[in-house]
């Protein structure tokens, strides 16, 4: 179902480097519908290698020692951005931060010189966040290295769904045959959208909860079921995956207020009950407690919210290592 | 009489006379002086003979939405290189439209643009003038003085009025002066999407352009269309419920007519593919269903008319992320051509198509063109209906380079343009 939306013209339209890895044919990922299942598995494998390196005192591995990696962001996020910026260190590259404060009037311009004056640095990977669907994947055509997409508008995020999917198979030891349930603004979640894409091509089953304000067109078809009862929706599932809300949907745009959506869509300890007694609960961040979730159980057992920051590091370590990396090779 | 012209062996087209058959037209002091069907012409001395060898002849092409950037954005295209362009495609008539720098919602700018055009374009060029002053949807223009310098019709263009009380004041005042107006159709806070709502939009997490955005505005102005019996235009439908709302309508008022763009009879939603903002139009390009539909709609006459909507955009406004991107694509020169292909595909007649690019625009703006009548200005084209090419942006006479049909294999071509009986474009490489 991926591929009726996605067509990936950049993987054969870039020549500028050849692919180092044999299992990993791809110069950026612009987004989870560019992958397939091996290549998923081949990463989360890479990635569980990564998460000891950076248990180990010394948290290095130097694969991409003398590399340069800078971190572009049109749109702040300290978390995601320090998280890619420590992944670049603990494989030995140099990383720069840019920070890059759009003006409405020219944002599209800036983007296209900023990205070939970045170009011009010979870097050898370019981390881009930015505020527009499809905004990465037009930087990564004017630029010969390799690109990774930390978030495009409400299109794609890839390496959160990545890091998501290694919480959850660390969990419950598989992927296959698990049930899955999304709950929040999926309309404007690009992490919805790539956790979909990459759940479904692990064969997992997939529900969204939302207010019918809050689905996209034609969302049925991207996922197993809709439920717009939560308490329907989260019956007997293994994991949970809560969204943020952002503050300028709520005052009446697409839900009337924060107290109703919290009585409606709130993950609280009672409804947490409802889904398997070994069900997880993750979100990625920033929590809006009290919108969407209860801070008990964001704080409680059953949440995974801070491993999931962990397993974010692990997984942009192996994104990198696969893109850049010069020692390079599959995981047992 | 050094100026007669005489086109032989051609087949000759006239939607308006359903004529279809071998013969031979005389033109004469830039007008049609006589058309020979299994006749021979009589031949005098001095006359200039060009023989078509079965090539189609047909009235002019007329063009009712052509954005140009004179005045104001020359460097996107000037009336000049649109008529080069408009030649090229068959194009003996363009209506431009009002978004322009200044706004053309003046007598003196109306002015303006017909003596600019007579000084420096090819072909006949008419324009458009605002519906409201400044394209704001706030206050009339003065129809009255903007028909006297020769506008030919009120519209604003790539806004779409949406005031329901302003409306029913510029139909009724138009009416006054029977004159036509054109409406933009797309609902300002409905239609602030990127892309039809389909499953791609959601894909590719682009704001989603409900049908809704056009069909709510299109009833509307329908309904007060009929309270005023002013001429209405929809500028442009794009699916479906479209068709049905304009179906229903007609049964009762033969005052209103709609167009459709080109793009959307050619393409549908999945041509964005990877954000590719050339195709990122208004009205959107919609699903395979709705361009079949419109289709359809052409053939059994709820659609009247063909726009190649032509609207060039530079790389500035083309060049950046899908949302932020400018609308539009250029279309003169492809225009015959990509509506050919529905007749190479046997979805529409070729006298069905002929007849949405002449002879309705020339009804709907009263000109006495779109015909082969004797009398009427020589405004002709002769054109191969299988003559194979390949569309290649940088072949193309617009001065923006925003086709949708880049490496587009087209049937069908332009050899020669007559307007006024005068060559404007002869095809070299024959």
């Amino acid at each position: 179902m991926s591929d009726n939306f996605h067509i990936d013209e950049n993987s054969k339209n870039n020549k500028a480097k050849p692919p180092k890895n044999s299992f990993f044919q791809h110069k950026d990922l612009l987004g989870i519908a560019q992958l397939n299942q091996v290549e998923i598995i081949n990463l989360l494998d890479r990635a569980e290698e990564m998460i000891a390196i950076s248990r180990q005192p010394q948290k290095i591995f130097p694969s991409l020692t003398g590399k340069t990696q800078i971190n572009l962001f049109f749109e702040n996020s300290t978390r995601t951005q320090s998280s890619f910026e420590i992944a670049g260190k603990r494989l030995g590259a140099l990383v720069v931060n840019m920070s890059v404060k759009t003006s409405s009037l020219n944002k599209g311009e800036t983007l296209i010189d900023t990205a070939a004056t970045l170009n011009a640095m010979r870097p050898d990977i370019i981390v881009v966040r930015h505020s527009e669907a499809g905004a990465v994947e037009l930087l990564s055509q004017k630029v010969g290295c390799s690109v990774v997409n930390a978030g495009d508008g409400i299109h794609e995020h890839p390496t959160q769904a990545l890091l998501d999917a290694l919480t959850i198979r660390r969990h419950k030891k598989r992927l296959n045959g698990l049930t899955v349930a999304i709950c929040g603004d999926i309309a404007h979640s690009r992490v919805a959208r790539s956790n979909l894409l990459l759940l479904n091509l692990m064969n997992v089953r997939t529900r969204i909860i939302a207010p019918r304000t809050l689905l996209p067109t034609g969302i049925e078809k991207l996922c197993s079921e809709v439920f717009t009862d939560m308490d329907e929706g989260l019956k007997q599932v293994d994991v949970i995956m809560m969204l943020r809300l952002q503050q300028e949907r709520i005052s009446g745009k697409l839900v009337p207020s924060m107290r109703e959506y919290y009585h409606f869509y709130g993950l609280d300890q009672e409804r947490l009950k409802l889904a398997k007694p070994d069900a997880i609960v993750m979100h990625p961040g920033p929590i809006n407690r009290g919108v969407e979730i209860d801070p008990l159980v964001a704080d409680g057992t059953q949440s995974v919210i801070n491993e999931q920051v962990e397993m974010g590091v692990a997984v942009r370590m192996a994104v990198l290592d696969f893109l850049a990396g010069e020692k390079a090779e599959p995981a047992k | 009489m050094s100026n007669d012209l005489l086109i032989k062996n051609a087949r000759i087209i006239d939607p308006n006379s359903e004529l279809d058959d071998e013969g031979s037209l005389l033109v004469r002091n830039g007008k049609i002086a006589d058309i020979f069907i299994n006749k021979e012409p009589l031949i005098t001395e001095n006359i200039k003979i060009i023989d078509a060898k079965g090539l189609i002849l047909a009235p002019g092409l007329i063009d009712i939405r052509v954005f140009t950037g004179e005045p104001g954005h020359e460097f996107r295209e000037t009336l000049a290189s649109a008529s080069m362009a408009a030649a090229a495609g068959g194009v003996t008539t363009f209506v431009t439209m009002p978004d322009t720098l200044p706004v053309i919602d003046d007598a003196a700018l109306v002015d303006f643009i017909i003596r600019r055009a007579n000084a420096t374009a090819k072909i006949n060029i008419l324009p458009a003038a605002a519906m409201t002053k400044g394209l704001r949807g706030k206050e009339i223009s003065e129809y009255g003085l903007l028909k006297q310098a020769g506008a030919v019709c009120f519209t604003d263009g790539r806004n779409s009025v949406s005031s329901s009380a302003l409306l029913k004041t510029a139909f009724t005042y138009a009416a006054n002066f029977n004159m036509p107006i054109i409406n933009h159709l797309n609902d300002p806070e409905l239609g602030t999407g990127h892309m039809h709502a389909g499953l791609m939009a959601t894909g590719l997490g682009l704001k989603p352009i409900p049908y809704e955005a056009e069909t709510i505005p299109l009833e509307r102005d329908l309904q007060l269309a009929a309270l005023s019996g002013v001429r209405y235009h929809g500028a442009q439908i794009s699916c479906a419920a479209s068709v049905e709302i304009m179906r229903r309508h007609k049964e009762r008022n033969n005052n209103i007519s709609c167009g459709v763009s080109i793009n959307n009879l050619s393409l549908n939603e999945n041509d964005i593919g990877s954000y590719r903002t050339f195709f990122k139009l208004s009205p959107p390009l919609r699903s395979e269903k709705d361009r079949k539909a419109l289709i359809s709609a052409l053939k059994e006459g709820i659609i009247d008319i063909i726009h190649s909507d032509h609207d060039p955009q530079d790389v500035e406004g083309k060049r950046v992320p899908f949302a932020q991107a400018a609308n539009g694509a250029i279309g003169l020169e492809t225009l015959l051509a990509a509506a050919l292909r529905l007749v190479h595909s046997g979805e529409v007649e070729l006298k069905t198509i002929l007849r949405a690019l002449s002879t309705n625009p020339a009804k709907l703006l009263g000109l006495n063109l779109g015909k082969l009548e004797i009398g009427t200005r020589a405004d002709i084209i002769l054109f191969d209906i299988d003559y194979p090419w390949v569309v290649k942006e940088n072949e193309l006479l617009s001065r923006s380079r925003n086709t949708i049909f880049e490496r587009a294999k087209m049937s069908g071509k332009i050899i020669k343009t007559f307007v006024g009986g005068k060559e404007v474009f002869a095809l070299t490489e024959r």
